[in-house]
Parts: structure tokens; C-alpha cells; sequence
């Protein structure tokens, strides 16, 4: 098909590009521009009026078929949408949902393993848990007396809404949970995805490097609070606290940063304290 | 990664365009992405590239343009440009910012017939 008219009876001479344009000897350049708009017209001699010949096959009085159309739409929409409608689904029912993201190794899932035994007394507890490939992380979750559901992202990177929409048909949510949602370890691509939380939370240990916040910013700028964890290390690696912290609030000034140790409980009862208070304030508007 | 998922994004917002504003191609989709954003550039070049064939957008250009960032200074109190997260106010060297735009990544236009 002739790119230019899009008549389909023409043969294209030198490969591709608006302006070569070898066929039909009766097409001048006025006439050709008629083809290329679609607008309808004769053609001399045929004795017949062309309609619909442009490549859409379709004529529509006043609308020319190339054109330009402006639509300014976030390439996101779709899944700040369903991010939307889980936030919604989790208001309603009084859960809060956290969405903790982290590299891989930073300790998220003994943290949330703890955190669970420490909650599960007072409040129920789901989980949600992001991974490539395996069911561990569910199975030690699982083994907490907490509800867990595996996602399995394949070669997926990071959850997005739609998965945690239909993880949260399989899960038992009662009214007033707590909803953690373990992310895929990764701290570049989860950062981008809403999936509906309460409350973004970015773990990091300080067997990792001091400099992260700055060198993955996107993550540690869209984070509510930052766990520092496994504190209990800091007397046998070198980690400058203070240094990470000042990284941490460049990138995001009012971040609220919470130092722990997952393993020896230190720090750990200020982390439930902050859960429960989201928890509490999610229940009572829920009842409102 | 996530490029790849963005892109699909894309492609997802390209065929629900066709079919409201009846077009059969597209021509060039103009990309705008915030200097702040989390999207890489090249990355989503890499990701339309491998995603439009066989798609009404398998002939199709990506135009990428880059929104400059900008922060609101708390200490200056006034707005100013910022080229990375993490970059101190060009103004004072502090670090008290609050990004205000070139967040964003947006399919601005379609050139479609």
C-alpha cells in the first residue's frame, strides 16, 4: 500500500519515507495531498468519487486522517486506578496496607516475621509476598500463624496494583488487619508502582552500603518511613549512621527513620508502636 | 526494568485512543518524562522498540521529551531548578527541597492516521 495515499494500488519504488511517493501517473502533488488527508474527491476521468481510501478505510466528514491528538494521559493511569480501587476496598474494611521494598538480603521478611508474631496477639495479620520464583517466604510467614499468599512475579520485577487486587480475593482479610505486602527485592522498579498502600516503608541494613538513599533516590523519595536494620551489626562493619541519614533526607527531607535489629528486638517496639497507630487511625475512619 | 511494564502501559493507552478517537496507526507518540521521574529514557527507547511490532504502533516513532525538575527551596522559599533527586538548591546548597515538577511521565500526543 502506498504510504502516502494509502489507495492501496500503488508500488513503493524506494523503500520507505513520506516522499517517495512512484505511482499513478494522474496523481499531481494537490491531489495526492487529497489522498493523504482522505478527504474525499474525483478523480478525473474515473467517473467516480473516492471515499474512505485513506489507510483507517473509513471516511468521517471533517476529520482528516492524519492527525494529531493531544491527550496528556500518565503512562501509570491504568495501575493508579486499580491502586486506587484496592486503597478504597482497604478503607472500607479499616486495613491498613504496607508496602515495604528494599534490596534483596536487607532482612525484610525475618522483620516481617517478628513483626507478625509481635502483632498477631492483639490485631490480625495478612501478608502478601513478592518473589521471582520459590513459596519460602510465604512458608516462614505462614509458619508465624499469619495468613500469607505468594505471588510470583516470573520475570517481573515488582508488584503492581492488579497482583495485590487479586492476592488479596485469596487472603483472609478481616476487618482491621494489619496488610503488609513484601515487594520484590529490587530498589529501582517497585518504586514506581502504587499498589493501593497505607504506607510506603523502605528497608535498609546497614551490612549494605551507606550511600544507597543517594545512589537509588526514587525509592527512598517516595518512602513514608526508613527501617534501619540489623543495628545490632554496626559494632562489626563499617556504617556511618549519621552519614546515611543526612543521604536519606536529601533525597527526602521529612522521611521518618526508624533504627532496629529484626533479630535482637532492639528498636523493634517503636516500628509496632507506628503500625498500630496507622492501624488504629484506619479503623476509626473506617467506623466513622 | 520496569520499563518493559511501562511500555505496556503505553501500548495499552494507544489501543484504548484507537478505539475511542477511531484511528487505525500510529505515527510517532511523543513521550513527556520528568528529569525526576523513575523512568530511564533509553530503557523505555529499548522497551517500544521490542514491544510495537504486530501492534497498530509497529511503524511508529518515540519522541521523548524531557521536562526540566523543579523544588520548592523550604529554606529559600521560593522555587528552583533541580536536575537530580538529591542535588542540593542551586541557590543556598541546602537540601531542604521539595520536588514540585519534572516528576511526570505522560503520553502528551499521538500523530495517528
Amino acid at each position: 500500500m502506498c504510504t502516502m495515499c494509502g489507495c492501496g494500488q500503488g508500488s513503493l519504488e524506494a523503500g520507505r519515507g513520506k516522499d517517495q511517493h512512484h505511482h499513478h501517473g494522474e496523481h499531481d502533488p494537490e491531489h495526492a495531498a487529497l489522498h493523504a488527508a482522505g478527504v474525499p474527491h474525483s478523480h478525473d476521468g474515473h467517473g467516480h468519487i473516492h471515499y474512505g481510501h485513506g489507510p483507517a478505510g473509513v471516511s468521517v466528514a471533517g476529520l482528516d486522517q492524519a492527525r494529531l491528538v493531544k491527550i496528556e494521559q500518565d503512562v501509570l493511569g491504568h495501575n493508579d486506578h486499580l491502586a486506587a480501587v484496592n486503597r478504597a476496598r482497604f478503607a472500607a474494611a479499616g486495613i491498613v496496607a504496607v508496602n515495604l521494598v528494599s534490596s534483596p538480603g536487607s532482612g525484610k521478611t525475618t522483620l516481617l516475621c517478628e513483626t507478625t508474631r509481635a502483632l498477631l496477639p492483639r490485631m490480625p495479620v495478612a501478608v502478601i509476598e513478592g518473589d521471582q520464583q520459590t513459596t519460602f517466604d510465604a512458608d516462614r510467614i505462614r509458619e508465624t500463624g499469619a495468613p500469607a499468599i505468594q505471588v510470583n512475579t516470573g520475570k517481573g520485577c515488582h508488584l503492581d496494583a492488579a497482583m495485590v487486587g487479586d492476592a488479596c480475593d485469596h487472603l483472609p482479610l478481616e476487618r482491621g488487619s494489619v496488610l503488609f505486602i513484601e515487594n520484590v527485592g529490587n530498589l529501582v522498579c517497585p518504586a514506581a508502582f502504587d499498589l493501593g498502600e497505607a504506607a510506603r516503608v523502605v528497608i535498609l541494613s546497614v551490612t549494605e552500603g551507606e550511600d544507597k538513599p543517594l545512589k537509588y533516590p526514587d525509592m527512598f523519595a517516595c518512602a513514608d518511613l526508613m527501617i534501619l536494620n540489623k543495628v545490632d551489626l554496626l559494632p562489626h562493619v563499617r556504617f556511618d549512621v549519621a552519614r546515611c541519614l543526612e543521604l536519606a533526607h536529601r533525597v527526602n527531607p521529612g522521611l521518618r527513620v526508624i533504627e532496629l535489629s529484626a533479630t535482637t528486638h532492639q528498636g523493634l517496639h517503636k516500628w509496632l508502636g507506628w503500625i498500630e497507630e496507622r492501624r488504629d487511625a484506619m479503623l476509626a475512619a473506617a467506623a466513622s | 526494568m520496569h520499563e518493559m511494564s511501562l511500555v505496556a502501559g503505553i501500548m495499552r493507552i494507544l489501543e484504548d485512543q484507537a478505539r475511542a478517537q477511531a484511528f487505525a496507526r500510529v505515527q510517532t507518540v511523543v513521550l513527556e518524562v520528568g528529569a525526576l521521574n523513575h523512568a530511564d529514557a533509553e530503557s523505555l527507547r529499548f522497551a517500544f522498540e521490542a514491544q510495537k511490532p504486530g501492534t497498530l504502533a509497529a511503524e511508529a516513532r518515540l519522541d521523548i521529551v524531557v521536562t526540566p525538575g523543579t523544588a520548592w527551596c523550604m529554606d529559600c522559599a521560593e522555587p528552583v531548578p533541580l536536575a537530580r533527586r538529591g542535588d542540593a538548591c542551586p541557590r543556598c546548597g541546602g537540601y531542604k527541597l521539595q520536588v514540585t515538577a519534572g516528576d511526570d511521565l505522560r503520553v502528551r500526543e499521538l500523530e495517528v492516521e
